[in-house]
């Protein structure tokens, strides 16, 4: 009998680990507790509280004679970035950001239905590899790569004298607005730039979306008669649009906030984030840099509400 | 007219012959069945109907219409797919109205019709759910419904019962089959279970390794198979070899034998060992071992029992010992 007795029970010799764990293996909700502190301390004290901090400063205001800091609630600050060369930053950031967003979308659909649908052992390897290559290299060096690209000596400008081409690029340039001295000074220059950088951030997501439908599901619209055109619009997009949702926030909020690619390529005019940099570094005035930075949440946040309300999280 | 011919239809993928020079003709309103273990060929084949596949070589023709290059959106066929395929982004009722609203009908017109199909299968008020708060019967009923408010002339059926219970799955076999009569439509079935293909099915093809190796009615292909593999898979029937058929009857073919007409005797041509016994409610099942040859039968509860071990007798009925042809 004493021998059945100890075969329930392994007799190994119980070390502190193995009480740890034991502890932990009656109490889940303690092991829960341990695994969440680090994090919610993180998320909650380091990045909302900072954030919070943030979102002070920007109810306080500039004295702009002494240039202090005047600790009082005011929404003078907020006035301020209706003044029309602020608000001309923030209209020409949103813009830029929401061309951004539509081209990468526009871009990375293909590029990511082709990946869910037809990539295949080792050349979806490839794949992912082509695709998050670009991400593995410093940002900087793309940048100035792009820039070198760009240039008016650039191998652009050479690629398309060697076509006899280059007409089309000085007609281009000629246009008011997009146009420039050349590309890299130019707001088109930094669109290319943008829509390259952020690109795979927008791949990524619609391609985990697409890998969710099935084919059974673009068969049976097929089978009910609707072409290829109409599959796509009624059954392929809506279902992948979750996965475009989470692109764009990704493409629309990083070129929100922005700094070093308007800085190196591009015109002299300012996007928020070389707004905020500039007024919290140089001028000391970090209530205006703080409702800068706030436009970005506030536009965030009405982009996701109005993603909601036009139901493209109804397929999640 | 037949609702759809297969002439030398071939479909390779690489080298691998999914469907191998099949011939059939599929009457109208018809209730036909596709029957086959996994990779025989038949989804391929229910694929090529649907436009979902393309056939290497061979003719395929819909009411006589040539349909090789007809892509599936211009086929008047449509397809219970064996996952569903319901979308999940649209309602029960949108879900149903799917082909109506391609097709350009309004939406009143479309969401009626929807309803209607949606009473039919007896899911009238759900129209208003989505596909995900449903059961599976219940989706499965859906996809019937959006398959047939287009009004096909042939519906396809993909192991549409693959997934149900056997409650369900039994239930959904009469009414399907009520369906199918009452609507007249020709219903192209595939299936793996031979239950399934034997009780709803007028005529059941049995596919083997891309080829049909036996077109007949459900009792022709029970009682009556032509080659060891259908009679194997069909019905589970005893395959007794040529040679010793041959000195059973002195004919030299393989023979069939259904297990619940095996019959234990005091005198019978063949002697065999009972190698065990498995109550199954109804019967119980007796397996024999006969001169190297394994034999099952089903006998009644009321019948003697033997015990593992014995040696007893077997013996059938004149007819029941069904000659076939040799091969496959």
């Amino acid at each position: 009998m004493a021998q059945t007795d100890a075969s329930l029970v392994h007799s190994r010799s119980e070390g502190l680990g193995a009480r740890l764990s034991d502890t932990l293996w009656r109490r889940p909700s303690l092991l829960l507790f341990l695994l969440l502190l680090p994090p919610v301390l993180w998320l909650g004290i380091i990045y909302l509280g900072s954030l919070f901090a943030l979102l002070l400063q920007s109810f306080f205001s500039i004295d702009h004679f002494t240039g202090l800091i005047n600790y009082e609630f005011t929404l003078r600050t907020y006035a301020e970035l209706f003044t029309p060369a602020n608000f001309d930053i923030i209209l020409r950031t949103v813009l830029m950001a929401a061309c951004t967003t539509v081209a990468s979308a526009i871009i990375a659909f293909p590029i990511a239905f082709y990946a869910a649908r037809y990539a295949k052992g080792r050349w979806r390897a490839v794949f992912y590899l082509g695709i998050m290559m670009p991400l593995w290299s410093s940002y900087l060096v793309k940048i100035y790569a792009w820039k070198l690209i760009l240039a008016k000596e650039g191998i652009l400008t050479w690629a398309l004298e060697g076509l006899h081409l280059n007409w089309l690029l000085d007609a281009y340039l000629s246009l008011p607005v997009v146009g420039g001295n050349s590309l890299s000074v130019s707001v088109t220059g930094t669109f290319i730039v943008f829509v390259y950088v952020w690109m795979p951030f927008m791949i990524l997501p619609i391609q985990a979306a697409l890998e969710r439908v099935p084919t059974s599901m673009l068969e049976a619209s097929g089978d009910l008669g609707a072409r290829p055109g109409q599959t796509f619009r009624h059954v392929l997009f809506p279902l992948a649009l979750p996965g475009v949702v989470a692109g764009s926030i990704f493409t629309f909020s990083l070129t929100l906030g922005d700094y070093i690619i308007p800085q190196i390529i591009g015109t002299s005019r300012l996007f928020i984030g070389q707004a905020v940099y500039q007024h919290q570094g140089i001028a000391g005035n970090i209530p205006l840099a703080a409702a800068f930075a706030v436009v970005p949440i506030v536009i965030m946040g009405f982009y996701l509400w109005g993603a909601k309300r036009m139901g493209a999280f109804d397929a999640l | 007219m037949s609702a759809v011919v297969f002439d030398h239809v071939s479909r390779h993928f690489g080298a691998v012959r999914a469907v191998d020079g099949v011939s059939l003709a599929i009457e109208e309103g018809e209730f036909f069945a596709m029957l086959g273990p996994s990779g025989s060929g038949k989804t391929t084949c229910l694929r090529l109907i649907a436009g979902f596949e393309r056939p290497t070589s061979g003719d395929i023709r819909i009411f006589g219409e040539q349909v090789a290059d007809l892509p599936p959106y211009k086929r008047h066929v449509n397809t219970v797919f064996q996952d569903y395929a319901l979308f999940p982004h649209l309602n029960v009722r949108d879900n149903v109205a799917y082909g109506l609203m391609i097709a350009g009908q309004g939406k009143k017109q479309r969401h009626q019709a929807a309803d209607e199909a949606l009473e039919m299968v007896r899911l009238g008020g759900y129209g208003a759910r989505k596909p995900s708060e449903l059961s599976g019967g219940q989706r499965q009923r859906v996809a019937l419904a959006r398959a047939l408010v287009n009004k096909p002339r042939v519906l396809l059926l993909d192991e549409p019962l693959g997934a149900l219970d056997l409650k369900l799955r039994e239930q959904m076999q009469e009414e399907l089959k009520g369906l199918q009569r009452q609507l007249g439509i020709t219903f192209v079935f595939v299936t793996h279970d031979q239950g399934e293909a034997l009780s709803m099915a007028d005529r059941v093809a049995v596919f083997n390794d891309g080829k049909i190796i036996q077109v007949g009615a459900p009792e022709d292909i029970y009682f009556r198979p032509d080659v060891p593999f259908v009679a194997d898979f069909v019905g589970s029937s005893n395959v007794l070899p040529a040679d010793l058929v041959a000195r059973l009857t002195g004919q030299s073919r393989p023979a069939a034998i259904r297990p619940e007409r095996l019959k234990l005797a005091e005198n019978g041509p063949l002697s065999a060992e009972v190698t065990g016994l498995s109550f199954l409610g109804l019967t119980t099942r007796v397996s024999f071992e006969a001169e190297g040859t394994r034999l099952t039968a089903l006998l009644p509860q009321d019948a003697s029992r033997p015990a593992k071990g014995d040696t007893v007798a077997l013996t059938w009925a004149e007819g029941d010992l069904h000659l076939m042809q040799a091969g496959a």
